[in-house]
């Protein structure tokens, strides 16, 4: 059958429109949605997917067809850097269950920030495993939640055995500015990786 | 609400009487969408051209063709988005405020049309097809200038 897909010749052919794709992962109530609203313009995005077959054991389908898709609405961001191009925002679903949104998500990426609660450590654990096993380029920002440093970064970066080159900052995830450098950081790292590689 | 009668607005912006929008009782402009999604896709997830599984990165830009017919609102107002110049799926699905899956079937409904072309996203795989150093040095300064 034929793709939707229209040919392209070459992926060196000057693009018109260029969209990037960053994530914005971590545990529930972390403050994903607060950086997603703090740096760009925030929209809902609601999205309905198949349950996946790793689902289907536990959710016996057998016979319930019509029963085959779940809804999920996702954090999305828009940063315009200039006409023909422009950043994108997801923020993960906090929950495990909507893993089928992330693999969706991560599809293309260029990296990804793992927001950290040093209160609540172990809820990022899940995004960076899931980042570290798939090879996409990812930063750990810490929230620092009324300003209050519990944690120094390299405290952190020990506690989430995070390997010597994943940087770790810190910042403020209601500010504009904190909010921005975390992005820019990220894609400074991803710089940094492709210098490295190349 | 008023006691207006049940049933289609009036609508006074119809393009052409000759030509009656056949799914002009689908909306309200108050009330939205009065059909239920999958009646959109005329009950359909799945699409012959793998259009339910284009990239929410994917490009779509109208191809500035003839309808060969009525086109149904939602696509029409999909077309309408494209033809102001390119766009992500993930813009397209946000502004209709209709879930992905929907639209997805409707953007293979429009590419089977002729309509629309999408181009799948510049980086399938960041691994895989980095954006140039430049263009990563470009994204830096911009958001610094934010």
């Amino acid at each position: 059958m034929a793709s939707v897909h229209s040919d392209r010749a070459a992926h060196s052919a000057p693009a018109d429109f260029t969209a990037l794709k960053l994530l914005i992962a971590g545990g529930f109530g972390v403050g994903k949605t607060t950086l997603v609203e703090s740096v760009s313009e925030i929209r809902p995005l609601r999205t309905e997917e198949p349950l996946t077959e790793a689902s289907r054991p536990v959710d016996s389908l057998e016979g319930v067809a019509t029963k085959s898709t779940t809804t999920v609405a996702m954090d999305f961001g828009r940063i315009t850097l200039r006409d023909t191009l422009a950043l994108y925002l997801f923020g993960t679903p906090g929950q495990d269950r909507f893993w089928f949104v992330w693999d969706e998500l991560a599809t293309g990426c260029l990296g990804a920030v793992v927001l950290a609660d040093t209160r609540r450590l172990a809820d990022c654990f899940p995004a960076i495993d899931y980042f570290e096993s798939r090879d996409i380029p990812f930063i750990v920002a810490v929230n620092c939640f009324d300003g209050i440093r519990t944690h120094s970064q390299g405290a952190v970066a020990r506690a989430l055995d995070l390997t010597a080159d994943t940087p770790v900052m810190l910042c403020d995830v209601r500010d504009r500015e904190s909010g921005k450098d975390v992005l820019i950081s990220l894609v400074e790292h991803v710089l940094a990786l492709e210098e490295t590689t190349n | 609400m008023t006691d207006q009668p049940p049933g289609p607005r009036p609508r006074t912006d119809a393009p052409d009487r000759r030509d009656p929008d056949p799914w002009a009782d689908r909306y309200d402009e108050e009330a939205g969408p009065l059909v239920r999604l999958y009646a959109m896709t005329a009950g359909r997830a799945r699409t012959d051209n793998g259009a339910e599984r284009v990239d929410l990165m994917a490009i779509v830009r109208s191809t500035d063709a003839t309808p060969r017919g009525p086109i149904p609102p939602e696509q029409r107002s999909l077309l309408a988005q494209c033809a102001q110049g390119p766009c992500p799926v993930a813009d397209l699905a946000s502004d209709s405020g209709l879930p992905l899956g929907v639209v997805r079937v409707l953007l293979g409904d429009l590419t089977a049309q002729g309509l629309i072309r999408i181009t799948p996203p510049e980086y399938t795989a960041a691994r895989k097809e980095p954006p140039s150093p430049h263009l990563l040095r470009e994204v830096i300064n911009g958001l610094r200038a934010l």
